[in-house]
């Protein structure tokens, strides 16, 4: 019989009860025995060379196993560098600090308050140097963050890096499509602006933490992470050991959002057990997790040509990325994301150079979006002042210049199943974006505003899985996605139930475990929906197909109607057997030309998002208060609408927050002064929009599982640059730097007006 | 580490326990520590998430601020109470039909903030649901579905109550 269709429900997450009850597993709550405390001695100073380590006294205290520095590190790995892009972060420092925070010593106790207390009494002395901390001074500053660089090589898209010797640059990506200069040249009117992002934090809930335990033969890492596969290859490659030594195994995660990527915690924690022979486990404080990863500052400088009919005929970008002291996954943000930096719009002449620098900042890697919100805020700020200049309608001149299924994108890459279009069309409908618009009354003023932006998946990754048929017909799915809060148990469950008939909540989702999982790449960029769940389609398809070879072997019909069970009772005799179904699945891809930047194929799928609010400004205090904020996004086909929907406006609010209320502030020495939710705001459920309305458009993505792609980062992409377009309307004036502050704002309008109080 | 610790005694989900506590050590930690309880969480550990709320004496408290010596001879209730006669509580059941959680981290506090937010307000509107839970962060933004939630928990108390 058939079971109802399992994609497209609206399905409860698989782990709904034990998520509201509290017992939902995380590596936050896990301890073993005999399991040591590793407390993390940090340094104070954003760049300096490390004279002495001074621990007698804390190694003098009682309860302290032992303190621990790169000098004992190295004695197990001589090479203690990690990364996934270059080979540059040493698990402790060694002889030099390049950003404050940056992990110094471990102190071990078996009781936590002991390890905190002696890191405490652990003294270093430095022999400070001068720091860089802005992206744009750092591509010529002679204050140089490392000496030397080392290319990583894991990663089949980023085997051409190498670094600019003697500069601070880790990448540098250009993209050449046409005759910029000669259309500028050529050009009707030219338009040039510069924008910037701040650095901010992921700030997941659950702090990043990870626990070791090794033996002689073997180390198994307990991990918060969005990449075991990852870590099982970098702590196999740091210890010289083959892989299948190394055990790497997740639970829920509380939170990602890209913080947990690559490796974090997982060397440190690897050389702290091998070093104790006992257990070890760290965990971070929320403050700490701000030295840790943040998001890339960024300052992007865009000029464009226009002709008269209101068409974009050449767009240059210039683009700055902050990646501070240890690139991490920087050089990738840098090429994937710059690649879209002209934004979705059909441009003939385009030039783009996207530089990943390295500063005394702590280091910058991927965060929801991986670059793409900060280009969509420089690109959509700057089309709305075009349109505006133009008095064009701003719905109108995007209309005009959008990037339609069929053309090429700026790459060359021929635009497929990215319904940008529709996208658009419906944002407009749903604001009724051609009605007459209440622009309030007295110093309350209201505006409205829109954003589209785009991103390509990353490419290319590989995922593997596995579809397990126990001989009582009951099935597991063993799969190295990562569970981060996205849904990702409940949309694999419901693709293998589709393809075999079943209810999706029997499913059982297996948690990424390297010991029983395959080889995924890791959970990011919203690639697992698309990556992972077409391996878990062909996984079940290809234990689909054994069970028909197991029934056709016992002689059976083709299409006869026997139990799964039935069929390996006559099999084996009794309840016994495995069917196991597997497949892997890598798109296709080809890489960008080192010169040109083009390629046919840069990306196995597009995601679209729009962004639209209405919102009222106090034109007295600068404060802005969100009427609406509307999402509109290209999901292809969900697989499961509810969770599409929260993703869509939870990534909305996240970026909310870095779009009005987050900044991470740094004085002139590089200290961060607000590592706390106390100085730095996350958004509340006071900080929420009236409304919030979340919708895809009707699209399939043909590549995709049944029709779906990825989801979680679409909402984030239009909502700075859709902001900042509603207060220009609603008060006249334009913010170029986020976040959008009501001092900022106030400044702005008092500015406007001539007002002395504008200076800084 | 210095000062010595002391036993105490309290109630904890209905039965009586005692521990021996450091006298710095937080609620939290020996809830985590001493009890294997693991729905109270430590996060942002200032008293501004709401991840780690438990009750004591029925009212919410952030266990990450209370000292556990504090709670000698008090009640303390934790999320892993609410389900106790293995029926969830009509809020928790809220939360789930409504999906008003992403990784789950923060949801515990926000049951728990919810009970005690029905308790004062039956058929809270959403101002009073804003102001109520403003005190409890999620990262992941399931805020529109935790207000559809607490409004969705307030009928079903109504139901049953009615
Ligand atoms: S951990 Fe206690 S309030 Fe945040
Ligand atoms: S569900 Fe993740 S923090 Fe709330």
């Amino acid at each position: 019989m058939r079971a109802a269709r399992q994609v497209g429900r609206s399905l409860p997450r698989l782990e709904a009860r034990a998520k509201v009850t509290g017992r939902a597993e995380y590596i936050h709550n896990l301890q073993l025995p005999g399991m040591l405390y590793g407390k993390l001695v940090r340094s104070p100073i954003a760049h300096g060379t490390i004279r002495r380590i001074d621990a007698e006294a804390a190694r003098a205290m009682a309860g302290v196993h032992a303190v621990i520095t790169s000098a004992e590190v190295r004695q197990i790995i001589p090479s203690p560098y990690y990364g996934p892009a270059f080979h540059d972060q040493p698990i402790l420092a060694i002889d030099k600090v390049r950003h404050i925070g940056e992990p110094v010593a471990a102190v071990l106790a078996a009781d936590a308050a002991i390890a905190e207390a002696a890191a405490q009494l652990v003294t270093v002395e430095y022999d400070e140097l001068p720091g860089i901390f802005d992206e744009v001074e750092a591509a010529t500053s002679p204050v140089l963050v490392h000496e030397a660089l080392k290319p990583a090589g894991t990663f089949a898209d980023l085997k051409h890096l190498g670094g600019k010797r003697g500069t601070n640059v880790a990448l540098e990506f250009r993209l050449r499509r046409g005759d910029v200069e000669r259309a500028f040249a050529a050009a009707g009117q030219v338009f040039e602006h510069s924008f910037r992002s701040q650095p901010v934090m992921h700030t997941p809930l659950e702090p990043m933490v990870a626990l070791a335990e090794a033996t002689e033969a073997s180390v198994t890492i307990h991990t918060a992470s969005q990449s075991p596969s990852f870590v099982r290859i970098e702590i196999a490659r740091l210890l010289g050991w083959p892989e299948n030594r190394v055990r790497v195994r997740t639970a829920y995660l509380g939170g990602g959002f890209g913080a947990k990527l690559y490796i974090k915690l997982e060397a440190l924690v690897t050389a702290l057990a091998l070093l104790a022979r006992r257990p070890v486990k760290v965990s971070l404080t929320m403050e700490e997790q701000f030295y840790t990863i943040t998001r890339h500052a960024c300052t992007v400088r865009i000029k464009s040509a226009v002709d008269r009919d209101g068409r974009i005929t050449a767009r240059r970008c210039e683009v700055w990325w902050n990646g501070g002291a240890y690139a991490d996954i920087g050089p990738r943000v840098t090429q994937k994301s710059g690649f879209t930096a002209a934004g979705p719009y059909d441009i003939e002449n385009v030039a783009i150079d996207s530089v990943a620098l390295y500063t005394n900042r702590p280091p910058a890697g991927a965060l929801r979006g991986f670059g793409i919100p900060q280009l969509v805020w420089a690109y959509e700020s700057h089309t709305d002042l075009i349109a505006r200049a133009l008095a064009l309608d701003p719905v109108e001149f995007r209309r005009r210049n959008i990037l339609r299924e069929g053309r090429p994108q700026a790459t060359g890459t021929v635009m497929r199943d990215a319904a940008i279009a529709a996208v658009l069309e419906r944002l407009a409908q749903k604001l009724e974006w051609g009605r007459p618009f209440e622009r309030g009354t007295g110093p309350v003023k209201r505006g409205r505003g829109i954003a589209l932006g785009f991103k390509a998946s990353i490419s290319p990754t590989a995922s593997v899985a596995l579809v397990t048929i126990a001989a009582d017909g009951s099935c597991a799915v063993q799969c190295g996605t990562v569970d981060m809060g996205q849904g990702s148990d409940t949309a694999m469950a419901q693709i293998a139930a589709e393809v075999l008939n079943l209810p999706a909540e029997s499913v059982r989702i297996v948690h990424p475990d390297t010991d029983v999982t395959p080889y995924d790449m890791a959970t990011l960029g919203s690639r697992s929906t698309f990556h992972m769940g077409n391996a878990v389609k062909r996984a079940a398809e290809d234990a689909r197909d054994k069970l028909a070879a197991l029934a056709a072997e016992l002689g059976l019909p083709p299409g006869a109607n026997v139990e799964i069970a039935e069929l390996f009772r006559r099999r084996y005799g009794m309840q016994a057997g495995t069917i196991i179904g597997t497949a892997s699945f890598l798109p296709s891809y080809a890489p960008p030309d080192l010169a040109t930047g083009l390629t046919d194929n840069a990306t196995p799928f597009w995601m679209v998002g729009a962004t639209g609010v209405e919102l009222e400004v106090d034109s007295e205090t600068g404060r802005v208060r969100l009427l609406r904020l509307v999402t509109v996004a290209d999901v292809g086909t969900p697989l499961n609408p509810r969770i599409v929907e929260t993703q869509l406006s939870g990534a909305a609010i996240m970026q909310l927050g870095f779009t009005l209320l987050e900044s991470m502030e740094f004085d002139r020495d590089g200290q961060l002064k607000n590592p706390s939710f106390a100085d730095y705001k996350i958004p509340g459920l006071g900080d929420l929009p009236a409304r919030i309305e979340s919708e895809t458009v009707a699209a399939s993505q043909h590549s995709g599982p049944f029709g779906a792609k990825g989801v979680g980062e679409s909402g984030t992409f239009g909502v700075s640059p859709a902001i900042a377009n509603a207060i220009h309307d609603a008060v006249g004036v334009r913010l170029t730097s986020l976040p959008l502050t009501p001092e900022a704002i106030y400044r702005a309008i008092r500015a406007a007006a001539g007002d002395s109080l504008a200076e800084e | 580490m210095s000062a010595a610790p002391r036993t105490i005694r309290f109630t904890l989900n209905g039965r009586t326990v005692a521990a021996e506590v450091a006298p710095q050590e937080s609620l939290v930690t020996m809830l985590r520590d001493r009890f294997a309880l693991y729905g109270a969480r430590e996060s942002c550990g200032q008293g501004l998430c709401g991840c780690c709320t438990v009750l004591v004496d029925g009212r919410a408290v952030s266990s990450c601020l209370a000292l556990a010596a504090l709670v000698d001879g008090r009640a303390v209730t934790t999320i892993e109470h609410l389900d106790a006669d293995g029926t969830l509580d009509p809020v928790q059941q809220a939360f789930i039909e409504a999906g008003a959680f992403q990784c789950g981290f923060c949801t515990p506090g926000f049951v728990l903030m919810t009970r005690q937010l029905l308790e004062q307000h039956p058929d809270p509107g959403d101002d009073d649901i804003r102001h109520y839970l403003a005190g409890n962060l999620c990262r992941c933004g399931a805020y529109p579905e935790i207000v559809q939630a607490v409004k969705l928990a307030a009928a079903k108390r109504r139901g049953a109550a009615g």
